[in-house]
């Protein structure tokens, strides 16, 4: 492998491993600060590149989906966190994987029913539309650099809220001893539910971006769910920062792993987060 | 209800399964087999998570290591000795289950389900991507194992009724066994962890090395209803090893009830026969699932076999669960 | 004693369905057909767009095969391989069809064959191209009306060859329809001079393919072939171009690459070529024919998936027809299929001795939303059908 080639490949880590921390961070919240396992999360993701695809093609603007869709998202996660998981917080945590497990099956449905089993895709804004030249033969889209900017700020626009807003640190002590908040006089419940909706919308926003490039599809949500997963134990539960780092490290290992090892490459991610939850049970990053 | 009469109706439930074989419909004896074969694997996940408390999302490596274990042991154009194959893809999955319980078994709670899951995919992988067992198409078992040992036949298993019968009687076996380990002080002790390691731990017991001998021995177990299925179907495939089967016996598990040997039988049964019928109402059909699935958890905590008991404390006059 | 009742009550309801089955039973003087195809998931538009297909043939053909009236048994098989043995057991068995039609998942497929060869039951695979099926495990009972995945890659090797192109490289799945498809693909190119110099793998259904892109653009080939198929592949085309590939490295692949998903890739996949057996402005009166209908009957355009369903349905007709109508005389139906000579909207087709169609191949360019014929690549393109011992 070149220096070039090297480069460009640096690149493509961060990119890949940006995206999956968009998915993973509501992924984090919610675990971390409702203690809630949702294996419906790659559900969220599916919704909301479906709500890309439906809203892209009402409007003609994907910038106008988004715009549409973050709200609708984060109703939806108010409403679902109403309904259903406000009944879960004092259950094990068995009954929450069984509980979400039988939530993607009806999300898959009720899709196939409403929207139907094609592939679709979606398109990407016409002001992002170009390449920048890299090598004599190869670009770099422009529209994957914009998510990566976009992943970058809303990371630190997270950071900023848990570590340095009101809000932010009555999640934090809801978190850490719920009963004592309540007891403040702090509505615990409606920021639970706050939490939830907008872990439901980060998930739902990453589906709307990455829509331009994965398409939009059936069981979409499948894959993105278990590296989730893998990234929110690899990095801390409730961590904001290690899901990022955890990200990274995942961009990392299945880009150069598909180059390298590609045989292995699909174990490859498996192997990282085994060794770092024997290494440090905690995650690499505690809570925080 | 005493336990004589509780054993009877026991007696006379395995009866009413042991005449499925006289209807002659070779379908209904497999279907009817497999789900017995799932009553295994459901009792072996039951030992872990219903007994011991140890919640394991990865459940399905076991079994699929097995199957796995008993096509690759088996020669091409001929049939393995069935002595030979069944201790060998049992010790396998015994084997995988050590090793990994080694690892999984330093972690606890929500981490301990996520770990136990990614050494799950790890063998999927291995299965799926490597050309290990024929890749992401699976792979075929060409010849049931033999039962002959020197010459002599006691059984026939590429006979349906055969096969059948071997299954049934395997499942009380390990029903059988699992009551009388949960008897022993062995049992006992891990019903003890799962209500308060620490408590045991301050007594003086090595709990660590008690949940590693459950974690075996269900792997072991899982094998078994593993190695079943792979001689009853002669097909195997990654998907065995796939999630979604461990979080299929885990509802099984839940289904019928945790911690309750019969309720969970019951609940492989249901589980089946509500795949069957809902499939055979709508193409939709996991849109019910997950409807009864998301219904289970919220309004029936102690599964099926917790039904009998609310109704009675029902009609007992409505106190507060 | 409560949970004794549960387990009961559950066998009592296996039971009392088991009963219901059986009450299913014979009826006489009509044939009954099986499709086991995915109705749901990410293959559901093809087993949708197969029994269309499958159907339409039989409504020419007044509602009947072989002179008798048709009934269907269906099963969805969600394209899950753990569970096929038990859904193909589940028309075989209980349903007691006269031919099972499936699938498009070569996993199913192959669990599917299994069956049909230990049941004596005839089977018709519609779409799976795993070239095991009309090879290593062919049977006199297992026929197919669709490809292997050896020939349209073979026959894209030949004409790039004959085309001057000298070294390739290949991305693909890892799987045994992507490393079959290369393989075809390879023998072809290499027998012609050609060289494949990178052959680069992602594990099944692995979607992030820009680190492939990069090491392409680093390894600078003449040109590059691959395989995906569906929403992958969409993904792959639009990726490669974005990547500016498109313009400066030719993009080459079996049809599957740009069949029923040119609309998920925007514009990216306009101007490229693929092979197939089937293609858009074949223009013989029967594709005219059978695509008027299709579209009137069902709203949509038809694709190679209805075509190979269509197909299916003409291959079982002939063989009815050589047994005088009558499903349970094997021996003839066999004979029947064996030497019928299909009039298929791709083109006539006969079958080989490994019950594959042997039928030409054309080289196809996208111009919009259509992937159009400009030539023949190859005619009458036979499947060698390694280790069948028929």
């Amino acid at each position: 492998m070149d220096f070039a080639s090297f480069l460009i490949q640096m690149l493509n880590s961060l990119q890949y491993g940006l995206l999956l921390f968009l998915v993973a961070s509501g992924l984090t919240l919610v675990f971390g600060i409702m203690g809630i396992i949702n294996l419906a999360h790659g559900s969220f993701y599916m919704i909301g590149a479906y709500l890309a695809f439906v809203l892209t093609s009402m409007t003609g603007s994907l910038v106008m989906a988004i715009v549409l869709g973050i709200p609708l998202a984060l109703v939806f996660g108010a409403f679902l966190e109403w309904a259903l998981f406000s009944h879960l917080y004092k259950r094990d945590h068995l009954e929450q994987v069984l509980l979400t497990y039988g939530l993607i099956l009806i999300f898959e449905q009720l899709r196939s029913l409403l929207v139907g089993d094609d592939v679709h895709g979606v398109a990407i804004p016409a002001f992002l539309d170009a390449s920048i030249q890299l090598t004599e033969v190869m670009s770099y889209p422009v529209y994957r650099l914009a998510i990566s900017a976009v992943c970058v700020v809303l990371a630190v626009a997270l950071y900023f809220v848990i570590q340095r807003t009101r809000l932010g640190m009555m999640i934090r002590a809801g978190n850490d001893d719920r009963t004592m908040v309540e007891s403040l006089g702090i509505n615990i419940n409606m920021i639970y539910r706050i939490v939830f909706a907008l872990g439901v919308a980060l998930a739902a926003l990453a589906g709307m971006l990455a829509s331009p490039i994965s398409s939009v599809f059936p069981n979409m949500g499948s894959h993105v769910l278990i590296i989730s997963f893998v990234i929110v134990v690899i990095g801390g539960i409730g961590s904001v920062w290690g899901a990022l780092v955890a990200a990274l490290i995942v961009g990392f290992a299945d880009t150069f792993g598909k180059v390298l090892v590609p045989e292995l490459s699909g174990i490859v991610v498996y192997v990282v987060m085994a060794v770092v939850l024997l290494w440090r049970p905690e995650g690499i990053l505690k809570k925080g | 209800m005493n336990t004589h009469a509780s054993l009877i109706l026991k007696l006379i439930a395995v009866a009413i399964i042991a005449c499925v074989p006289l209807s002659g419909e070779s379908f209904y004896i497999e279907i009817v087999g497999k789900v017995l074969v799932m009553a295994i694997f459901a009792l072996s996940l039951d030992l872990l998570v219903g007994f011991t408390g140890l919640v394991s999302f990865g459940h399905a490596a076991y079994f699929g290591i097995a199957a796995y274990a008993v096509a690759i042991l088996s020669p091409q154009y001929e049939a393995a000795s069935l002595w030979y194959v069944l201790p060998a893809s049992i010790g396998l999955s015994a084997l995988a289950a050590f090793v990994i319980g080694l690892f999984v078994l330093r972690t606890k709670g929500i981490y301990f389900i996520m770990v136990t899951l990614a050494f799950a995919q790890m063998a999927y992988f291995i299965f799926h991507d490597t050309p290990l067992g024929g890749g992401s198409d699976g792979m075929y078992l060409n010849n049931k194992p033999s039962a002959s040992i020197f010459g002599w036949e006691p059984f026939d298993l590429t006979n349906e009724v055969h096969m059948f019968y071997f299954i049934l009687v395997t499942m009380v076996l390990v029903y059988l066994f699992l009551a009388r380990v949960l008897q022993s002080p062995f049992g006992r002790v891990l019903v003890g962890i799962k209500s308060n390691e620490h408590r045991m731990q301050s007594l003086g017991y090595f709990t660590f090395r008690y949940k590693l001998g459950a974690f075996t021995l269900a792997g072991a177990l899982g094998g078994l209803a593993g190695f079943l299925y792979a001689v009853l179907f002669g097909f195997v495939t990654p998907e065995l090893l796939s999630w979604h089967e461990s979080g299929n016996v885990l509802l099984m598990v839940i289904l019928g009830g945790m911690g309750n040997l019969v309720g969970v039988i019951a609940g492989a049964f249901a589980f089946e026969a509500m795949r069957e019928v809902f499939a055979d109402i709508t193409k939709y059909w996991q849109l019910l699932m997950g409807g009864v699935i998301v219904a289970v958890v919220l309004f029936l905590p102690g599964g099926l076999a917790g039904i009998p008991g609310r109704i009675k404390r029902a009609m007992q006059g409505g106190e507060a669960k | 004693m409560e949970r004794t009742f549960k387990i009961a009550g559950n066998i009592a309801l296996t039971l009392a369905l088991a009963a219901a089955g059986m009450g299913a039973a014979q009826a006489s003087e009509k044939v009954k057909v099986g499709l086991m195809l995915p109705y749901t998931g990410t293959y559901a538009a093809l087993g949708n767009a197969i029994t269309n297909g499958f159907k339409q043939y039989v409504a020419e053909n007044g509602g009947k095969l072989g002179g008798r009236e048709v009934e269907y048994a269906v099963v969805d098989d969600e394209s899950n391989p753990a569970k096929a043995t038990e859904n193909a057991k589940k028309l075989v068995s209980r349903d007691k069809v006269d031919v099972l039609v499936g699938t498009v998942h070569s996993g199913v497929a192959l669990a599917m064959a299994k069956v049909a060869r230990d049941t004596k039951t005839l089977m018709i695979v519609p779409n799976a191209g795993a070239n095991d099926l009309t090879g290593p495990l062919c049977s006199p009972y297992v026929f197919r009306s669709s490809f292997s995945a050896w020939q349209p890659s073979y026959a894209m090797g030949e004409a790039l060859a004959k085309k001057g192109v000298k070294n390739i490289a290949t991305v693909t799945w890892k799987y045994s329809f992507g490393e079959e498809s290369v393989a075809g693909f390879k023998e072809a190119f290499e027998k012609g001079g050609g060289k494949v110099v990178k052959e680069m793998t992602l594990p099944f259904p692995n979607v992030e393919f820009q680190p492939f892109l990069t090491e392409i653009a680093s390894a600078k080939p003449d040109a590059v072939f691959v395989f995906f198929a569906g929403a992958g592949a969409a993904k792959f085309v639009s990726d490669y171009a974005a990547a500016g590939l498109k313009n400066s490295i030719p993009l080459y692949g079996p049809g599957f690459l740009t069949d029923g998903n040119l609309d998920a890739m925007g514009g990216a996949g306009e101007g490229l070529m693929t092979t197939l057996h089937y293609a858009d402005g074949l223009n013989n009166g029967k594709d005219t024919a059978f695509r008027t209908k299709y579209a009137t009957t069902y709203k949509m355009q038809p694709d190679v998936y209805a075509v190979q369903g269509y197909d299916a349905a003409q291959m079982f007709e002939a063989g009815l027809k050589a047994a005088g109508g009558d499903p349970s005389k094997k021996e003839e139906v066999i004979k029947g299929m064996a030497s019928a000579k299909i009039d298929s909207p791709r083109g006539t087709f006969t079958l080989s001795p490994a019950h594959n169609p042997v039928q030409d191949i054309y080289m196809r360019t996208v111009k919009g939303s259509e992937n159009v014929v400009t030539e023949v690549v190859s005619k009458g393109l036979e499947d060698p059908a390694r280790g069948c011992k028929m």
